[in-house]
């Protein structure tokens, strides 16, 4: 797995050098903004019209009474200086569009679950999904205003998680701090590797 | 009243679903059928899959006589679009939020465009079944030097 360079004329079907991170939870939780916090271009959005395959393989109920139901998801992308480029995919905030979560988690490297402690059961689809797939995940707490302060081991706790899997405290607006995140959760991805 | 602007009379604008009379859509199905006119009702490419990450590089132009056996290709301006966007390589998922186009319309253009060697496609390395311990000190020494 060479790092592909940009001066090399292409070839189809050579391998670029893109690696994908998910970023999970309720909605407004901070997802966007985490995604935006550390991506070189402003989060862009991309919407995929919902189809007839697509539902039913969950709860329908509420869509149908939509007129129109698109999935819209927010991503970023940072081109690292080593050439790699890592895209950061917020996932749709309705837990009912599995469909795509598949697709978003096919060669994800891993997950953030951001968590508001004050609506702590926003997040436990996604942490069920991520360790049903397999997808190794780590927990941001969000620092919201206001929030109670509940302890990292409360929130493991609630979540029912084994104590190899990181919970930490983070501000997304805070540029630094969601680097510290993305970091805890490669981090995390290369122990749970070693200890396979 | 003259028709000679070509445009055919309201009541028969929905007339392209065929016979019987009975509409194929309705007020339910909102704007999401305008998109899938583009692709002439396909929603599916049955060629590679475009994964969200996989960059497109628009390819040198084929040769003008290297002729398509087969009926005339006839491009949609989002054809158009997408190879003016992808000269420098840019991501599947990038297209769809560049041209504000749903992920399945713009896959089904991509895949016209393979079809006639328009585009190039690089697939994402699979770093994720088995990441190697040296591509994720990468990832983080690149995350750290943000």
């Amino acid at each position: 797995m060479e790092s592909v360079r940009s001066d090399a004329a292409p070839t189809a079907g050579e391998s670029a050098l893109t690696v994908k991170i998910l970023v999970a939870g309720g909605f407004g939780v901070g997802k966007t903004t985490l995604v935006s916090a550390v991506s070189e271009i402003r989060p862009l959005r991309t919407e995929e019209a919902l189809t007839e395959k697509s539902i039913g393989i969950d709860d329908t109920t509420a869509v149908a009474s939509k007129t129109t139901t698109t999935v819209a998801m927010d991503f970023g992308r940072i081109t690292l200086p080593n050439g790699l480029v890592l895209f950061v995919f917020g996932t749709p905030g309705q837990d009912r569009f599995w469909f795509m979560w598949d697709e978003l988690a096919k060669g994800a490297l891993g997950a953030v679950v951001l968590v508001d402690t004050r609506r702590l059961a926003d997040c436990f689809a996604s942490v069920d999904y991520f360790e049903r797939r397999g997808v190794p995940f780590i927990i941001g707490v969000n620092r919201f205003d206001g929030a109670g302060h509940h302890t990292h081991e409360q929130v493991r706790d609630a979540l029912d998680l084994p104590p190899e899997i990181p919970v930490i405290t983070c501000d997304v607006r805070d540029r630094e701090d969601a680097k510290r995140v993305l970091i805890t959760l490669v981090e995390h991805i290369m122990r749970s590797m070693s200890r396979v | 009243m003259d028709r000679e602007d070509g445009h055919a009379p309201p009541e028969g604008a929905n007339g392209a679903g065929g016979a019987g009379g009975t509409a194929w859509y309705d007020d339910a199905a909102g704007p999401v059928v305008r998109p899938y006119a583009l692709t002439g009702g396909r929603t599916h490419y049955d060629g590679v899959e475009f994964d969200l990450v996989a960059l497109i590089i628009t390819a040198d132009a084929p040769g003008p006589d290297d002729a398509h056996p087969g009926p005339q290709w006839v491009p949609e301006p989002e054809h158009g679009m997408i190879l003016e966007l992808c000269r420098t390589p840019l991501s599947v998922v990038e297209i769809a939020s560049d041209l504000e186009l749903p992920l399945g319309v713009v896959r089904v253009l991509l895949g016209d465009l393979l079809d006639h060697s328009l585009i190039q496609v690089r697939r994402p390395a699979p770093v994720a079944q088995f990441p190697s311990e040296r591509v994720l000190k990468e990832v983080i020494d690149g995350i750290r030097a943000l």
